[in-house]
């Protein structure tokens, strides 16, 4: 059923409501599955109409709650912007609002409010619009001895143990995590467009993750076993020109120290300004997806092999 | 005054990238004063320059003490400035989110670390800062409560507010607050308007600045009339949030210092289509008006005045 969480009225003639489908039978445990903070990152839509789906399609296997909260920042996702419109705000740096505050604190309160109590919430991101990112679940060193074997049935390749910083205690999952509700954020693909492929991955690993929970008693796939690792084995490649990069590697691609990954070239001039090779045996999991960088701009991430 | 390049960013078809510092006098570091960090803000920019015409004036009369030097950056955002957008241009990160900055991280993160490494020794700091919703402030000094803060120097600008703020997650990574980790006197200055420019706001910042520059011992003199207010220090959770209950057009009646009562009409919101009343947004209580947004389009819940209770 399509439930409001909340409705705030906007100037002329509009209202702005954040909507949940709730499909529920029997007396298990509550799953959410949250996306649309960033307006720009699409890649959960898939994952959610494709758990909507088969859920209801054999509601027989359903024991608990699923609630699917497909767009948390829906004038952003209608507009094509990644923050709020409006406000130029990141949604994901407001959390946990305030029901005193602004319309954009008091949404995000609303939001909490509503999924707390969840047995388990899975928020999906999708990198932005520069990067490519394999399937994977980001952890705060923090919450890892609960989250880390939870994510294990995400069936995504990589579980990425990330050191705490003050300023992600403002997102949705931290402020989720802070009040008992174990909540998973998956990356994945890129912004502004769909990868079937990894929406259905993960989609497998929803499903995976509710049978252990007890909510789906149908057929699942064996999820993948993840790489799980720590900062220390992530290698950042920034550009070190602006430019435009053309990349000789593709993503998720195993590479060897020195290998050649691409160029940021000058068009007008017809130079490369840097041929970029990788500082270490590993894979790449992150790619650059727009052309145009800045020096500074994020070309790759690689996973380092280590021995 | 010396002029010169602090930070530079070679771009594919843009001019380069840079970020100009005006030096005034000579030796120690005694202050640093940043205008406009994001590309909207034209009134900081434009007290900035102000700043810069004044100090050059008593620079040429010899009003700098011996041994003491100030920096001004009145642009830390040229390129946002340029095409009329608040953040960086490419990726919309903020570079006020930045701080300290990785000089090996991503752009705005170099930007904010090239910039950082040059201000971060002076003894103290002035930002001329702006407020994410649009809207007009009482001129004021905004400190964040981390531990280092000194409010009694913050009375020494004149200015008729200081605010107090509880700092929160985000401000960890602002200028104001790495500036006090980094053991500088961090100070913002909110000289009322963001994206029009009000003279007579310009001329209360500047003053302050010279005020405070002249009370530290940096200026033989202000150069100033007089020596400003005398200062009121409230925390920012004791300013009073009013809210719009409905959405609407807004017809604001008070700007920005005015006293109002308990029980006074501040406003009302007006239906779009019919222009009839939907609300009225009525003071809570007796004060003065300390910040009034100026979006004439409200949303239900939207913060419309900050109230300081008197």
């Amino acid at each position: 059923m399509i439930e409001t969480v909340t409705k705030v009225d906007l100037p002329v003639d509009e209202s702005l409501r954040i909507l949940k489908n709730r499909i529920q039978r029997g007396e298990g445990r509550r799953i959410s599955i949250v996306t649309g903070t960033h307006g720009d990152e699409l890649e959960g839509q898939a994952v959610c109409f494709e758990v909507a789906k088969k859920v209801n399609e054999h509601l027989e296997c359903l024991n608990g709650t699923v609630d699917i909260y497909a767009a948390l920042n829906p004038l952003g996702i209608d507009s094509i912007t990644r923050g709020i419109p409006g406000f130029d705000l990141d949604m994901n740096r407001i959390f946990p609002g305030s029901e005193d505050g602004v319309m954009t604190e008091y949404v995000a309160s609303k939001i909490v409010g509503d999924i707390k109590g969840s047995d388990v919430c899975i928020d999906i991101h999708a990198s932005n619009i520069f990067l490519r990112e394999i399937p994977q679940v980001r952890i705060n060193t923090e919450t890892a001895k609960t989250l880390v074997p939870l994510a294990g049935f995400l069936n995504v390749d990589f579980i990425w143990v990330h050191a705490a910083a003050t300023v992600l205690e403002s997102t949705l999952a931290y402020s989720l995590n802070s009040i008992e509700t174990p909540t998973l954020v998956v990356e994945m693909g890129v912004g502004m467009r769909l990868t079937r492929e990894y929406s259905q991955q993960l989609t497998d690993g929803i499903f995976c993750l509710m049978r252990h929970l007890g909510i789906w008693s149908g057929e699942v796939t064996e999820p993948r076993r993840p790489i799980v690792s720590t900062d220390g084995q992530v290698q950042f490649i920034n550009a070190g020109a602006s430019g435009i990069f053309i990349p000789q590697v593709e993503h998720t691609k195993q590479v060897k120290k020195g290998d050649y990954l691409g160029d940021i070239v000058n068009p007008l001039a017809g130079i490369v300004e840097q041929r970029i090779l990788s500082p270490c045996d590993g894979m790449v999991f992150t790619l650059r997806e727009y052309p145009v960088v800045d020096e500074g701009s994020l070309i790759a991430r690689i996973l380092e092999v280590q021995g | 005054m010396k002029r010169e390049t602090i930070f530079e960013l070679k771009s594919l078809y843009r001019d380069s990238f840079r970020i100009t510092g005006l030096t005034f006098g000579r030796g120690e570091k005694s202050a640093c004063i940043v205008g406009a960090l994001r590309g909207n803000e034209v009134q900081q920019l434009y007290t900035c320059s102000q700043l810069v015409r004044a100090l050059k004036r008593l620079e040429a009369e010899g009003c700098i003490n011996s041994g003491k030097s100030i920096l001004v950056v009145p642009s830390v955002n040229t390129y946002s400035m340029n095409i009329r957008k608040r953040f960086w241009p490419t990726d919309n990160t903020d570079i006020n989110r930045m701080f300290p900055g990785y000089e090996l991280g991503e752009t705005t993160q170099r930007i904010a670390a090239g910039l950082f490494d040059a201000i971060k020794d002076y003894k103290n700091g002035v930002q001329f800062a702006s407020f994410y919703i649009p809207g007009v402030f009482v001129p004021h000094v905004r400190i964040m409560k981390t531990g280092y803060e000194n409010v009694d120097m913050a009375r020494e600008f004149g200015l008729p507010y200081v605010v107090i703020r509880d700092p929160r997650p985000y401000d960890t990574t602002t200028l104001n607050y790495n500036w006090q980790v980094w053991e500088a006197n961090a100070f913002s200055v909110y000289a009322g308007t963001t994206d029009t420019i009000n003279r007579g706001d310009v001329t209360l910042a500047v003053n302050a600045v010279l005020n405070f520059l002249h009370k530290e011992g940096i200026l033989k003199s202000s150069g100033c009339a007089h020596e400003g207010y005398i200062t009121k220090i409230i925390a920012e959770s004791d300013l009073v949030n009013v809210q719009a209950r409905t959405a609407g057009i807004i017809d604001s009646f008070v700007p920005p210092g005015t006293n109002v009562m308990r029980g006074e009409v501040l406003a009302q919101i007006l239906d779009p289509f019919e222009g009839s009343v939907r609300s009225q947004i009525i003071s809570p209580t007796d004060g003065v008006v300390f910040f009034a947004q100026e979006d004439p389009l409200v949303y239900a819940n939207a913060s419309v005045y900050k109230i300081v209770h008197m």
